[in-house]
């Protein structure tokens, strides 16, 4: 009694914003890939910015909803119907019980989010409603949404607006983060393997553009572009690293770790994405072209403080609108 | 003194800071790194949010905007960690001792489960026999978890066993115990990988419904003994877990 998958996409999985405090023992903290996205679609129904999603990759889900729902969908755009009829990302959605929701086709972006209002009734595994594949725990039994899976959700309620309608769209929406750089430009901060690049190769890192590749997926999105050299040939021991790393691997070529990356790693850690655009790295398609920014850790933190100022803005004014809409 | 040991202290992105006391698998200051983690976990630092040690370093992951929001003074809220962190480091040792287990881990060298043995042996110009003997005498230090959720790195192998890993990593089945350079250790699920494996455990190294999550942690004293793949399969009653999906790591 809830919410009914009819129809299994390629990878949709619960996520919230990551398990932490076991990093020491392996476990990665994973959570969602656009976190700002993931953020946004609760606070768009006035849920806690950490309440468990649904994650989805193109193809994804078809979904039955068993109750009235208040819902948000937030990050790519996978052209989401209701009934048939379109739908839009990025505001409240009131639903109509017995509706089914549809995504269509891949128009941009890689990860997209569903929330209900009130969050689903899911057990954490170590604190956290992240699913880990590879543990087979957290989110949905430790796997991805199959037909039939039923998440379960609290809320329920009724509104005259859904009598006549299938589906009802509040009158706010969530605008964009503005992260002060082109489409195609990531802010990067050295890392501590930065100096075993040749001359040349740090050039390369920051004149050429690079291509998101198709193997791409949770654990890393991987480059593919002018091959940079190593002048350090040293063997390094494993140490940390997280969602952000950009790791030099011996061909060559740079992996970006994502979301369900590695707690330690041993190649070079030329550089690392900035929080503040980990969202915008995350929605890149394979084949996408990415350009290399090197920023200052102040530019780096402040760019950060911004985004979490901008969710804040975000958290308030949907409180507010939500409770005098329901008052 | 460990303390003497110079130490590089470096951001990890723009919101986790690394000391790191050097390129090395040093068991001295391994074994400082896992004290310092012990102090750092039961006394953080205001803002940290999780904290993990390997071989040689420490890395500590904090809440960016919480510190910035709370503290002004300083141009960034690494330069505030860092302080913080160094401070740290005079915390009384001899206070803060790490409890010491020795744990013992069956494992049969059987050909069935060994599949990269008789290469190894070809390889080193060793007996089959002499690499269980070898990998058997030896106590292991755990240095860390890492790679995988339970997978303990394991050192230092007898040098007669030192092997490079393989190229491209293969599939290879929880429990396998492997070795890559002067280190060894078993992973704890299927997964694809590099080291050689040499034997098979049928203890499980990770259990999500256990308190203890992990079989292993950072500072274990490990001990390997052989035993026959009938003994093995006696002790293997749980069934194996499904075969993973994803890119492969480096380990």
């Amino acid at each position: 009694m809830s919410l009914k998958i009819l129809k299994a996409g390629i990878l949709d999985t619960i996520q919230d914003e990551g398990r932490f405090g076991y990093q020491h023992l392996g476990i990665n903290p994973g959570g969602a890939m656009d976190l700002l996205a993931m953020q946004t679609a609760n606070l768009l129904v006035a849920n806690e910015m950490n309440k468990p999603v649904i994650e989805f990759f193109y193809p994804a889900a078809e979904i039955f909803f068993e109750k009235n729902a208040l819902i948000a969908i937030t990050g790519a755009n996978f052209s989401p119907t209701l009934n048939g009829h379109r739908i839009k990302n990025g505001v409240p959605l009131m639903v109509k019980k017995k509706s089914v929701l549809a995504f269509s086709k891949k128009k941009n972006g890689q990860c997209c989010y569903l929330t209900v209002q009130g969050g689903f009734n899911l057990l954490p595994w170590l604190n956290s409603n992240s699913t880990n594949l590879k543990a087979m725990a957290g989110g949905y039994e430790g796997r991805k949404l199959m037909k039939g899976d039923i998440l379960e959700f609290d809320a329920d309620f009724k509104n005259e607006r859904l009598k006549k309608n299938d589906f009802y769209k509040l009158p706010w929406r969530s605008v964009c983060f503005n992260n002060e750089s082109a489409e195609d430009e990531i802010f990067v901060i050295p890392g501590n393997e930065w100096d075993y690049l040749t001359a040349q190769s740090k050039k390369n890192f920051t004149n050429k553009k690079f291509l998101t590749d198709v193997s791409s997926d949770r654990m890393g999105y991987r480059l593919k572009g002018e091959n940079l050299v190593s002048a350090n040939k040293e063997e390094l021991i494993s140490s940390a690293v997280n969602f952000g790393t950009i790791q030099l691997l011996p061909n060559g070529e740079l992996i970006v770790l994502m979301a369900d990356s590695q707690t330690t790693g041993g190649y070079p850690r030329v550089a690392h994405i900035i929080s503040a655009h980990l969202s915008k790295l995350s929605q890149k398609q394979p084949g996408s072209t990415i350009k290399f920014t090197i920023v200052n850790q102040q530019t780096a933190e402040n760019l950060f403080v911004k985004q979490q100022l901008h969710l804040q803005q975000l958290k308030n004014g949907c409180n507010f609108r939500l409770q005098q809409f329901f008052k | 003194m460990i303390q003497s040991y110079p130490y590089k202290i470096f951001p990890l992105g723009d919101s986790g800071i690394t000391i790191d006391f050097g390129n090395v698998i040093d068991e001295q200051i391994n074994q400082y790194i896992i004290s310092l983690f012990q102090y750092m976990s039961d006394h953080p630092l205001p803002y940290q949010k999780e904290i993990v040690s390997s071989f040689s370093s420490i890395t500590i992951y904090y809440h960016l905007y919480n510190l910035r929001k709370n503290v002004e003074t300083y141009s960034t809220a690494y330069e505030w960690m860092k302080e913080k962190l160094i401070s740290s480091l005079d915390f009384d040792l001899q206070n803060n001792r790490v409890e010491e287990r020795v744990i013992r881990i069956p494992v049969c060298y059987e050909k069935e489960f060994a599949t990269d043995i008789e290469l190894l042996a070809t390889e080193k110009k060793i007996s089959v026999a002499e690499i269980i003997q070898l990998h058997t005498s030896v106590n292991y230090r755990v240095y860390m978890l890492g790679f995988l959720h339970g997978f303990a790195y394991m050192g230092i192998t007898d040098e007669q066993l030192d092997y490079a890993r393989k190229k491209q990593p293969e599939s290879i089945k929880a429990g396998s115990v492997g070795i890559a350079g002067r280190q060894t250790g078993i992973y704890p699920i299927d997964s694809p990988g590099g080291w050689q494996i040499i034997g098979r455990t049928p203890i499980k190294m990770f259990d999500r419904e256990k308190e203890e999550i992990t079989f292993l942690k950072a500072g274990d004293t490990v001990q390997f003994y052989s035993i026959t793949s009938e003994e093995f399969y006696s002790l293997n009653k749980t069934p194996p877990l499904p075969r993973e999906r994803g890119l492969g790591g480096e380990a």
